[in-house]
């Protein structure tokens, strides 16, 4: 019989640990399928977090370390300056990227890094309940913002590829979202792309896949997805917010 | 080889280069900033990397990075540095990899002073972040130790896949002495468990300190603390001085040691026979020693630049056998030949 159909080379069969209806594992196979894809399965080296994806390490089947929260872009700039020729990634939620590593990002990027990071926002703190991320919506209810995320006493949200792009030397910076089939294709392109500008020397390469959250949004996967369209991506606008490959010409 | 004339941060930066070291992180901070000028001027000469990270915290995440790819790596800085640091060292611990963390100490609490200081001790030894776990501490009194032991600390951390930390002070990292360089040495330590990529020809290697069934944690711990007690059992390292016929120990590590030396040949020309224990390992610390001294002396007295933290691991090893005090200044302040003198007289007249 003809296999149409088959799990990523650059997956364990480990069972994901994520929530019903949860867009980690969408985007695990995404990045997954960019590895197989590029052929760089056995040299690539995977940076986990802390966050809902911290056993991240148990689901690649490449070498993986399991970083410090919010450390992943220090500890995949050593990686990267020890073995130049691995292809290192980070995997980071909200919380660990555009909070507590908010510093070890921004200088990651302006360094130029010669990495990949896969940044994902869903707007909320997941492993640990259901917090307030520095990505929550204005008015979005979560367990340490019961009353609605009050923006004149917690600030707003930060839209990190805007501010990124705010820099001189990131190479790719690309906002996408997996709450439909187009913007899933869109966001494999998008993953492939950023792994082949490591693979060609390019530098930093940072896509974040807007992502839904059902279990701590207090939502069903279905509602959750909508609730992506209607609010997340008005607030996240999806596309391309650097890529200096157009830039060169 | 020649003895060459260098600063003990330089020494640090050399030694650590002829043990293989081609990556460091740094953060700029008093007392041992030459150790990353140092490395800024000849990493980028024999292709290895010098990069001043963002913050303390980056830097020892960068370290964390380079030692599970399996290389040598270090990372130094002062006091306040090294607090920030101590998230990355428990990782470390916990995830079983070698790194060298230089602590040129300075005065705290706090900002505390640019002067130095003994007095991050506990921190050094007993742990320093969150968990159960050591580093082999190592305790340099002059520029060329301040060589030697940064590459027996490369070498003690690969041997027992632990960080190890050269717990050095203000005066050894400033100071000025003739010092014979290491040769280049090759470590031929393997490292089966580094990252490498799997080049498709092994399972994954995983590097991580999560295990979230209890059973298992306690069992990496009970692991890890085995692995201690062969620490323990083979690596502790201290200098005896004029200890054989001695009725008062000194017990002083670092800079203290060197002002006890001048303290005890003072006290001997008085008559007054004493002696020194220098731990040069502080963790593993020298206890079998102290306790076999503790059987024909009359005291010990623990002179520290702190305000008393080394004594605690004296009076443990002595066993209460003994009188114990303490002979110390701190805030960057050094205590004199003559205090140490005074605290020996004092003891060896029973005015204790």
């Amino acid at each position: 019989m003809a296999v149409v159909f088959k799990k990523p080379e650059a997956l364990t069969d480990a069972p994901l640990h994520y929530c019903p209806g949860c867009t980690h594992g969408i985007i695990h196979r995404l990045v997954a399928e960019a590895i197989d894809d590029l052929g760089i399965l056995g040299r690539t080296i995977g940076v986990a977090p802390v966050g809902c994806a911290v056993m991240a390490y148990d689901y690649f089947s490449c070498d993986m370390v399991e970083a410090a929260h919010g450390r992943a872009p220090a500890v995949a700039t050593g990686l990267k300056r020890a073995r130049p020729e691995n292809i290192v990634f980070t995997y980071q939620g909200d919380g660990d990227l555009a909070s507590i590593g908010m510093a070890e990002t921004v200088h990651a990027a302006t360094r130029n890094e010669n990495i990949t990071v896969i940044f994902v926002n869903n707007a909320i703190y997941g492993m640990t309940g259901g917090q307030m991320a520095p990505t929550s919506l204005p008015g979005q209810v979560t367990q340490t913002s019961p009353y609605g995320r009050d923006v004149k006493t917690v600030g707003y949200p930060i839209k990190v590829c805007e501010l990124l792009s705010a820099l001189d030397a990131p190479y790719y910076i690309e906002r996408v979202a997996v709450n439909n089939v187009k913007n899933v294709m869109s966001a494999k392109k998008a993953i492939k792309r950023a792994f082949q500008n490591q693979v060609d020397g390019k530098g930093f390469s940072l896509i974040e896949v807007v992502s839904s959250c059902p279990t701590n949004w207090g939502m069903t996967p279905e509602k959750a997805l909508k609730w992506v369209e209607t609010d997340m991506i008005p607030y996240y606008p999806l596309g391309v917010y650097r890529d200096k490959s157009k830039e060169a010409e | 080889m020649a003895k060459v004339l260098m600063k003990g941060n330089e020494a640090i930066a050399e030694a650590a280069i002829r043990a293989g070291c081609r990556h460091y992180f740094g953060y700029p901070i008093t007392p041992q900033t030459e150790v990353a000028a140092y490395m800024a001027k000849r990493m980028p000469k024999i292709g290895g990397t010098f990069l001043q990270a963002e913050s303390e915290i980056s830097a020892i995440n960068m370290v964390y990075g380079v030692s599970s790819a399996g290389l040598r790596v270090m990372t130094s800085s002062s006091s306040p540095g090294v607090s920030l640091k101590q998230e990355g060292i428990s990782y470390l611990a916990g995830s079983d990899l070698p790194a060298l963390i230089v602590n040129v100490q300075r005065g705290g609490p706090g900002l505390g002073g640019i002067q130095p200081s003994q007095s991050d001790y506990f921190q050094a030894t007993k742990g320093g972040g969150h968990g159960d776990y050591h580093l082999t501490v190592l305790a340099p009194a002059s520029v060329q130790e301040m060589a030697d032991l940064t590459v027996k600390a490369f070498d003690l951390a690969d041997k027992y896949r632990m960080p190890a930390m050269l717990l050095a002070d203000g005066t050894m990292g400033q100071m000025m002495e003739p010092v014979e360089l290491p040769e280049d040495c090759v470590h031929t330590v393997e490292k089966p468990w580094a990252l490498t990529g799997t080049q498709g020809k092994r399972e994954h290697n995983i590097i991580n300190s999560l295990y979230l069934v209890p059973e298992q944690l306690e069992q990496k711990n009970l692991e890890r603390y085995e692995k201690y007690k062969t620490v323990e059992q083979n690596e502790v390292i201290c200098e005896e001085y004029m200890l054989d016929d001695a009725d008062v120990c000194v017990v002083a590590f670092g800079i203290a040691a060197r002002v006890s030396k001048n303290a005890i040949t003072a006290a001997r020309a008085k008559g007054i026979k004493a002696g020194l224990i220098r731990p040069v390992t502080l963790w593993p610390f020298p206890s079998e020693i102290i306790k076999k001294t503790a059987d024909k002396v009359n005291g010990f007295i623990s002179v520290e630049l702190s305000m008393g933290q080394m004594i605690e691991d004296v009076k443990l090893a002595e066993e209460c056998k003994k009188p114990v005090t303490l002979c110390s200044r701190v805030g960057g302040m050094i205590p004199t030949p003559e205090q140490v003198l005074k605290a020996i007289e004092d003891m060896e007249g029973g005015k204790i």
